[in-house]
């Protein structure tokens, strides 16, 4: 599991302060929050990227909080899928496993069943630039789960892709999640995207821990902060036929008493129970 | 857009005419100058190939300095903000700036034995004045900000998410800069060498004052120009014309293709 505790970051502009947040073992957890409020600053300070001022980060009880990012075995997929231009899908998805021989794994071998889940055999000599941004970002989910992290962080994964790929790839992050048993942390402001993936989810606003919890708790129990600044809030993803449709105006609260009938039957607020118990019972914790 | 209709394409179109001859025609008139058998003669001549060789060597030398020192802080530039950022890239481009006599004689004052610097490389056995060593810092000097602005452009263009990605896969930080971020900035690198050596070779005002003998091939023609005049002076610009067109398309064709460009 990954245990923040009272992380703080600070980059001039954009702050993180005194952070705490438990991620379980096998979740699929999604934050959320406005343009600026962190989001991204907390996934570079968890893979390693941005200087830590204070307060500490344990993946499975170890402290990796200074730890360089190669040392952390935590894979990131970025908004713009940021495929190695220069190497094939095979080498991308290869790249990381040259470093794994030591752990006595076949560098040359790619997981076959990470490929067949992801269809991606016929693409396997070809270049990333001529893909479809729907193919780009499979790709860069086999590259990061081929050297099987410990955690992946999702940042915004689905938010370059017109409609019809974002539904298709959420199929393929649900599968794989079910799959792998990876801890999956997800970025996003998409709110039909949360409800649709999220076992549990938190929102952080201007670098703060606002609310944690199922999305259930989260949606019946509005906090103070939606109403400070729901009305920013993005709801693109809203709009995609699969995602409960709401209708916001900024005046009126933006989470209607009804809440519950907007959780949609059998959504990802509640996961299937086969996978639960798949990913509780790989918990080393 | 610009159309045939209107005065400006017209006015353009001349102007542009008048630029591509005034580039080119100097050249023409001078490459056709000499005779094949004047341009046979000059090539045997030792002095001759001694000079244009010493050119050669002394600019891929400054080149390589370049690449040596340059590489490293070219990077540092690229993915670094500091406080003052803007003032080292002005330092950076001064010798760019500066009249090339100018260059010539600041370096004389630094390395003359009026200086603790000079003092110190010469109790070392360092000669500067009049040496292939003294040629060589020159044309480092000139050369050195083309590389460094061409490299810090290339490695700019590599995008940091790149070199994140690969770390979190488990490439340490110089395993990512040599399979990731060198591959991909490989033809700014390139770029950056073929500029640095072309103004190295093409340094004349600096070097006269550091260094007349052992002469590179410009101080050569100018001198063969000054004793002689033109017409001894002309085949020798014209071989080295001719040896840097032939290098710098060499460089090219060894260096890797692109690959297609990503979305």
């Amino acid at each position: 599991m990954i245990s923040i505790r009272n992380l703080s970051v600070d980059l001039g502009d954009f702050q993180l302060r005194d952070l705490s947040l438990e991620i379980a073992s096998g979740e699929f957890f999604i934050l959320m929050g406005p343009t600026g409020a962190g989001k991204t600053i907390l996934l570079e300070a968890i893979i390693g990227l941005v200087p830590v001022a204070g307060g500490e980060i344990f993946l499975d009880g170890d402290r990796i909080t200074h730890l360089p990012p190669e040392k952390r075995q935590i894979g990131i997929v970025y908004q713009d899928y940021a495929l190695f231009p220069h190497l094939t899908v095979r080498e991308n998805i290869a790249f990381g496993r040259r470093f794994q021989a030591a752990a006595g794994v076949k560098n040359s071998e790619l997981p076959a069943d990470l490929l067949a889940t992801l269809e991606l055999e016929p693409l396997l000599s070809r270049y990333p630039g001529t893909l479809s941004g729907g193919e780009q970002q499979r790709v860069a989910l086999a590259r990061a789960l081929a050297v099987s992290p410990r955690v992946l962080l999702l940042d915004e994964p689905l938010s370059a892709l017109d409609p019809r790929f974002r539904e298709e790839l959420r199929h393929y992050l649900r599968l794989l999640h079910r799959q792998t048993g990876t801890t999956f942390l997800m970025v996003t402001h998409d709110f039909a995207e949360a409800l649709a993936l999220a076992e549990r989810l938190a929102v952080i606003n201007r670098g703060r821990l606002e609310q944690a919890g199922t999305p259930e708790e989260i949606f019946r129990q509005p906090a103070a902060w939606k109403s400070t600044w729901a009305g920013k809030w993005n709801w693109n993803g809203a709009a995609s036929p699969s995602a409960p449709r709401i209708s916001f105006s900024a005046p009126t609260p933006w989470w209607p008493p009804a809440s519950r009938t907007l959780l949609p039957a059998g959504s990802a607020a509640s996961p299937p129970p086969a996978s639960t118990t798949r990913w509780r019972s790989r918990s080393p914790t | 857009m610009l159309n045939r209709r209107e005065p400006l394409f017209w006015i353009s179109l001349s102007c542009g005419l008048v630029v591509l001859a005034f580039i080119t025609l100097p050249l023409v008139k001078m490459i056709s100058g000499p005779t094949a058998a004047t341009m046979r003669q000059t090539i045997v001549d030792p002095e001759v190939r001694r000079s244009i060789w010493l050119s050669l060597y002394t600019a891929g030398a400054a080149a390589l300095i370049a690449v040596a020192i340059g590489t490293p802080f070219a990077y540092l530039l690229a993915r670094r903000d500091f406080p003052g950022k803007k003032l080292v890239e002005g330092i950076i481009d001064l010798p760019i700036v500066i009249p090339h006599p100018v260059v010539g004689i600041a370096l004389l004052s630094l390395v003359g034995r009026n200086f603790w610097v000079g003092r110190l490389l010469h109790e070392l056995g360092v000669r500067l004045m009049g040496s292939v060593s003294g040629i060589i810092m020159v044309l480092t000097f000139v050369g050195l900000p083309f590389y460094l602005n061409a490299a810090r452009e290339g490695f700019a263009g590599v995008s940091p998410r790149l070199e994140a990605v690969a770390r979190s896969l488990g490439a340490s930080g110089r395993q990512t800069f040599f399979l990731v971020t060198l591959p991909l900035a490989w033809r700014s690198l390139l770029a950056g060498i073929i500029m640095c050596c072309a103004r190295a070779i093409s340094e004349f005002g600096a070097v006269v004052i550091i260094a007349y003998h052992p002469m590179i091939a410009p101080v050569l023609i100018y001198e063969r120009f000054e004793s002689f005049g033109l017409k001894y002076s002309q085949p020798v610009a014209v071989w080295l014309i001719f040896l840097c067109l032939t290098l710098f398309l060499l460089l090219r064709l060894v260096s890797p293709a692109p690959r297609p460009a990503a979305r």
